[in-house]
């Protein structure tokens, strides 16, 4: 059994690999530990996903846990400045206190939900004007020549090399009454007062849409390259003009791209919280500065962790959505 | 078999008739690609009706050639016309023409209903005849219970079906297919060639066929285009192509030969010697040849015309001792490789026309190979 180096998996390995198993196989803690996995029924295999299963469990599931409990729980002067869920009442009884208050409290003043109307529609806005900037440069970068495309792409990603908080605050500078683009105009003489543009809505639209640009091109940009040119020849040569081409066969193969492309940009979008509070007006209603407020300045976590889960399950629907495109992209690729 | 060149309408043979117009002139087209020269001052006419076939290896411009017709390429000089109209400037939207693909490029987003009707639809037809049209076409490439599926739900056959019916619905003059049959099994293969013949006679489309197979070249076609580095090297039947090539190159490209270089040392119009110590000895041609004497040339013979004896036959020339070095048994043939005297290995095909019509010549045998004066093809170099 020992001499003939088989893993419990039934594996096949290499020389190499069979060596150092052999020799593993000679100490008793490792058989000692692999006969209690199997009895587990644990094989290799399964422990090399379980780690990175387990890192998620433990940084992504707990937090989560810890935030839907303080969403559930009443605010109290102290620290932390929220009442404990759970508490021993004593006499064998354990007091369990959920406090929907919070919830509750997100319907009845209209401040949340105008908050999330309002992000949602920036969001959505953003994420179309992204689509609408993105497309062409995706569709240009995928159809350049291979020794430019890489160039291209680069040009692409190169933002990401500096701070994103850095690149905000450089458009703070840009867009300001006595900022560059408003005295590049007045010099020109092409207006004589300043435009205001700083602290207004437009200015969180160029913030995003400047900010998540790459994650809608990087996704078009893939979907767009492995197309098959050949089904484009295959159109003109049935008698369609290249326009026409392009929007029955070019953009519904490109919609897992379109649509894998706009998530990226929608779901971080809407709980921006930086874009607005640097570009947009001290006003302007926006979810992640709302969660901010309720978290920093009125301390009220259990409000601020409240609207944190109802923004998560607002979003849910969309990653949904963007699995299914995801995975309806990978079968079609076994075409 | 029944090789298309044995067609009845074909019998009239349009291209021997100078009163013939042709319906696709080609006439002195060049295609270059930076330096690289893929078509070089090809000329070709060919007729209606006709299945017409450029066959030749990878890199030899057919493919080339025919996405000018298509218009996916510009010729750089040269005028290609359609029916009597020059192409140039004409995009491939606009031509009378389709195309099957070699990858079929078949529309994986839509059903197979959706990609035959595809066509139609670009050119307004009213939907009720889309419908008509395209249940049709399905019925005729025997498709019709896979109307709804995509085509990745299809198998490769089913698939070339679907690319061959794209192309046809729209009742085109000229189709043109890019390597066919070149995706599917051996099998499927040779039913589909005899399928694609048929529907060709049924519908009476002109046909242009790239392949690079010539037995397919063979079987479909009424004149194939024998293609090399960019040129026609030979236009002619399947029968002329096989039986009298032009060159060296279409000689060995189509089937297989034994090549015997020589002298010519008798050159009458009627027939000609010639002196060759690869064979050991003369080969004599009972036609004559348009050739300088004295010039060295080639004698190509094919296998299949090479007799096989263990006895010296009765004859001066196109006879050689030699003994068999290889013996593959095909089943419906034999094939031996016998070395002559001169070193030169012959290839011999026999028919293996009785059972165990092999027995006789063995491993190392000493034999004699001889052909009649007919057999041997008298080359350039």
């Amino acid at each position: 059994m020992i001499a003939k180096a088989e893993s419990p998996s039934g594996q096949r390995h290499s020389a190499g690999a069979q060596l150092i198993l052999r020799v593993l196989q000679q100490f008793p803690p490792y058989r000692w530990t692999q006969a209690r996995l199997l009895r587990w029924g644990v094989r290799g295999r399964t422990a090399v996903i379980a780690i990175p299963y387990f890192w998620l469990l433990l940084f992504f599931l707990v937090p989560f846990i810890i935030v839907l409990k303080i969403a559930f729980s009443e605010t109290q002067i102290a620290s932390p400045p929220y009442q404990p869920l759970f508490q021993w009442a004593g006499d064998k009884v354990l007091e369990i206190k959920l406090n929907l208050g919070n919830f509750m409290f997100l319907f009845e003043d209209n401040l949340y939900w105008k908050a999330y109307l309002n992000s949602m529609k920036v969001a959505f806005i953003s994420t179309l004007l992204c689509l609408l900037v993105g497309y062409p440069l995706a569709y240009a970068i995928a159809r350049s020549r291979s020794t430019w495309r890489n160039v291209l792409l680069m040009m692409v990603i190169l933002p990401f090399w500096t701070s994103f908080l850095l690149r905000v605050y450089a458009w703070i500078g840009l867009l300001k009454n006595n900022g560059f683009i408003n005295n590049f105009l007045m010099w020109l003489g092409v207006i004589d007062q300043p435009i205001v543009m700083l602290q207004t809505d437009f200015a969180i639209y160029v913030g995003i849409v400047y900010s998540y640009l790459p994650f809608m091109i990087l996704p078009l940009y893939s979907n767009l390259e492995k197309m098959d040119l050949t089904l484009l020849e295959a159109a003109a040569d049935l008698g369609s003009r290249p326009f026409k081409s392009f929007l029955t066969i070019t953009l519904p193969l490109s919609m897992p791209g379109i649509i894998a492309g706009s998530m990226l940009v929608f779901i971080p979008a809407v709980g921006e919280f930086v874009i607005p509070a640097l570009l947009g007006a001290p006003d302007s209603l926006m979810i992640g500065k709302v969660l901010w407020t309720e978290f920093f300045s009125n301390r009220d976590w259990p409000v601020a962790s409240a609207v944190a889960i109802a923004l998560l399950l607002l979003l849910v629907i969309p990653i949904v959505l963007l699995q299914r495109a995801q995975s309806a992209e990978a079968r079609g690729a076994h075409r | 078999m029944a090789t298309p060149s044995s067609r009845p309408e074909l019998k009239i043979q349009p291209w021997n008739d100078p009163q013939a117009v042709p319906y696709i002139s080609i006439e002195r087209v060049t295609k270059k690609f930076g330096d690289f020269v893929a078509v070089n001052d090809v000329s070709l006419k060919i007729y209606k009706k006709e299945l017409f076939c450029l066959l030749g290896g990878s890199g030899c411009g057919k493919t080339t050639l025919l996405r000018m017709l298509a218009g996916f390429e510009e010729p750089t000089s040269g005028k290609i016309l359609i029916d009597g109209v020059d192409m140039a400037g004409i995009p491939p939207y606009e031509r009378p023409v389709n195309m099957m693909f070699q990858s079929y490029a078949l529309f994986p987003h839509m059903t197979v209903e959706q990609n035959v009707a595809f066509g139609l639809k670009q050119d307004r037809v009213p939907k009720a005849e889309i419908a008509t049209r395209v249940a049709d076409m399905l019925a005729l490439v025997k498709l019709a219970q896979f109307a709804k599926r995509k085509p990745h739900q299809l198998s490769g056959g089913q698939r070339q079906r679907v690319a061959l019916a794209r192309s046809l619905v729209k009742r085109p003059k000229l189709l043109l297919l890019d390597e066919p049959l070149g995706a599917l099994d051996k099998k499927l293969r040779e039913h589909t060639q005899f399928e694609l013949v048929n529907l060709q006679e049924q519908l009476g489309v002109t046909f242009v066929v790239v392949t690079h197979d010539q037995e397919e070249a063979m079987t479909l076609s009424s004149r194939i285009g024998v293609m090399n580095l960019g040129e026609i090297v030979q236009v002619g039947t399947p029968k002329d192509i096989y039986e009298y090539p032009s060159s060296k190159f279409v000689a060995e490209f189509i089937g297989n030969v034994n090549m015997f270089q020589g002298r010519m040392i008798e050159d009458l119009p009627d027939r000609v010697r010639i002196e060759s110590p690869e064979l050991g000895g003369t080969i004599f041609v009972d036609h004559g040849v348009s050739s300088a004497p004295d010039v060295l040339l080639w004698a190509a013979v094919r296998p299949e015309k090479i007799n096989i004896s263990i006895e010296k036959p009765d004859q001066a020339d196109n006879v050689a001792h030699g003994v068999v070095k290889e013996i593959a048994y095909m089943g419906d043939m034999s094939i031996y490789l016998v070395q002559l005297d001169s070193g030169k290995v012959v290839r011999v095909t026999q028919p293996n026309a009785y059972r165990h019509a092999d027995d006789l010549i063995t491993w190392d045998q000493s034999v004699y190979v001889h052909w009649h004066p007919s057999s041997p093809v008298v080359l350039g170099e």
